[in-house]
């Protein structure tokens, strides 16, 4: 079977991201950019059910400007067999646009299931795989911690508040990946060699017959209100005096 | 104007981000209906008629529901849409999971965790971690949209709405429930709790974060939290987890011992009203956010505190 994985090119996670001083949004120029965190988990899982011979060929796409070929690249020395970019320019799609552009992939790929990550670190939304699931009337599973691929379903462990779920999909379905799935790779040095050979498509949104007009419109990116600086305390009854006493919390 | 909350509960009663969500629905609609989906969920049905402000209750049973299968929801609200301008959910794995799913369908934007309505067209929420608040402006005729509970009040008590039985026809099949593992506690829920204790990797393995982060808990009668770090390493639970990728707390007093305060755990937690910060690396970055720090070693700060507590009374 095939496997499609959605990755993107995002802000590094350990990166503080800056709001511009005009408000209009993340000021991303000279800031290191990496694969969604939870995009690297989905592809080391959708690797390990090829090593497993459970999948057959993995296919990563990507939607964004050309420097996410880089992260595609990325995706192609940890497993992936071959990827497609939509170069999208420097526009940042809405999450129903990446899920109406993948339904497209979905169409001309085939593939028997879809793993992307459960969140993007910058939109902070959690919504594109559910939409995708949608799109395609397939089953979902979103914040997976375990997947099991057998013929025809999959079992899959979500994370859920209280505790674990587990559920049986039928294929074709959209696992979104959750922290605790997987330990992603390092790519070796040899195996982002060969990712150099191995092909990868870049293709204009435009020849993509579908409508990405944004329906959200940003009209200000803020800073957060800062907290008001805060006292070191010297001792744990100076700690629980101050709590109880200035604070009133205890 | 109306508005339908979809009620996030377990089957025997409402979670407290479902009266919170009321909230922010009142201030689109003065007509907010609340949707309780469930299995035998009368009870949880019963209790949403009493929050104030509810017009009216609908409640709809199936196991599907019950279990929270995507596809159920997304069969049950997709037509019922029909009568609301915005469906709101709490920003919960429940709501998350499948609000994206049902604004999808109704080809529309998902507005997720919003902290703050400007008016009926018009949001605020946190990207990049908490980082940023963004402002956006929807175009879309009806909205669906997931709220981030700790940003608003619970709604009060003292309403009186009616209860409506909505028909569900059978689902497609293509998701099954095969079973499920609750953590138990009988500690109160990390995410509506007025105190949270929360510990980090520095706590070093399982038995010392149940004897130091649990014991302390206890003490102050508040739920146990725990960093992504403190996770990873099997010392909590993975749903104990504080941060951009686990849970948003905002209690009153927020005890963070052994956390140094990465980006990703301060998005879970600097909405809280107190912080306090133990931790024995003066530079650690959670004192940048910490009202009361304590540059100490934990091992000797924490059974002080208990001791000083103990002597509160």
């Amino acid at each position: 079977m095939r496997v499609l994985v959605a990755v993107k090119r995002v802000i590094d996670y350990n990166v503080k991201a800056r709001v511009k001083s005009d408000h209009s949004g993340i000021d991303l120029a000279n800031v290191k950019m990496s694969m969604n965190p939870f995009d690297e988990i989905a592809v080391e899982e959708a690797v390990r059910l090829k090593e497993k011979g459970v999948a057959t060929e993995v296919v990563a796409v990507s939607i964004g400007p050309l420097q996410a070929q880089e992260t595609l690249r990325t995706a192609l020395a940890m497993g992936a067999d071959r990827a497609i970019l939509i170069d999208a320019g420097d526009r940042d799609l809405e999450p129903l646009s990446v899920a109406k552009v993948l339904r497209q992939m979905v169409a001309e790929e085939a593939p028997d299931l879809v793993v992307m990550g459960k969140q993007a670190i910058d939109g902070d939304n959690a919504a594109t795989g559910q939409m995708l699931a949608a799109l395609l009337d397939w089953p979902q599973a979103a914040f997976a911690s375990d997947l099991a691929v057998a013929a025809g379903s999959a079992t899959v462990t979500r994370e859920v508040d209280g505790g674990l779920q587990t559920l049986e999909l039928e294929l074709p379905a959209v696992v979104t990946a959750d922290l605790r799935l997987n330990e992603p790779r390092y790519a070796s040095l040899p195996n982002i060699m060969k990712a150099k050979q191995k092909p990868l498509q870049v293709r204009e949104l435009a020849s993509i017959k579908v409508d990405v007009s944004p329906r959200l419109k940003v009209l200000k990116v803020a800073e957060p209100p800062v907290r008001a600086a805060g006292v070191i305390v010297e001792s744990v009854a100076d700690l629980v005096s101050q709590l109880k006493n200035k604070a009133g919390v205890l | 104007m109306a508005v339908l909350v979809i009620a996030d509960h377990d089957n025997q009663s409402l979670k407290s981000a479902t009266h919170k969500t009321v909230t922010a629905a009142r201030k689109l609609s003065d007509e907010v209906d609340v949707l309780v989906a469930g299995a035998s969920a009368v009870n949880v049905a019963a209790e949403a008629a009493g929050i104030a402000g509810v017009r009216k209750v609908l409640l709809a049973e199936s196991n599907e529901l019950g279990k929270v299968i995507a596809e159920a929801f997304e069969a049950l609200v997709v037509p019922l849409a029909g009568g609301y301008d915005s469906v709101l959910t709490p920003a919960t794995a429940q709501g998350k999971n499948i609000s994206p799913r049902i604004a999808a369908k109704l080809d529309v934007a998902l507005i997720s965790d919003v902290i703050d309505i400007v008016d009926a067209d018009t949001f605020v929420r946190p990207i990049y971690a908490g980082n940023a608040l963004e402002t956006v402006q929807s175009s879309d005729a009806k909205k669906i949209i997931t709220v981030r509970s700790t940003a608003f009040a619970a709604a009060g008590e003292g309403g009186s709405a009616a209860t409506e039985v909505v028909h569900i026809s059978a689902p497609r099949r293509a998701a099954r429930f095969v079973s499920e593992e609750a953590v138990k506690s009988s500690r109160p829920d990390l995410a509506g709790a007025r105190v949270v204790v929360s510990g980090g990797r520095a706590l070093g393995s399982a038995e010392e974060f149940r004897a130091v982060i649990e014991v302390l808990a206890d003490r102050l009668g508040a739920a146990v939290g725990a960093s992504r770090a403190a996770v990873d390493s099997g010392f909590a639970p993975n749903d104990s987890q504080v941060g951009q990728t686990g849970k948003v707390v905002a209690p009153e007093l927020y005890l963070a011992v052994g956390i140094s305060g990465a980006i990703q755990h301060l998005a879970g937690m600097k909405d809280s009203k107190v912080i306090v910060a133990i931790n024995k690396d003066p530079d650690a970055p959670i004192f940048q956010v910490a009202d009361y720090g304590l540059v100490a070693d934990y091992k000797t700060a924490v059974p002080e505190l208990m001791q000083q507590l103990g002597d509160l009374g």
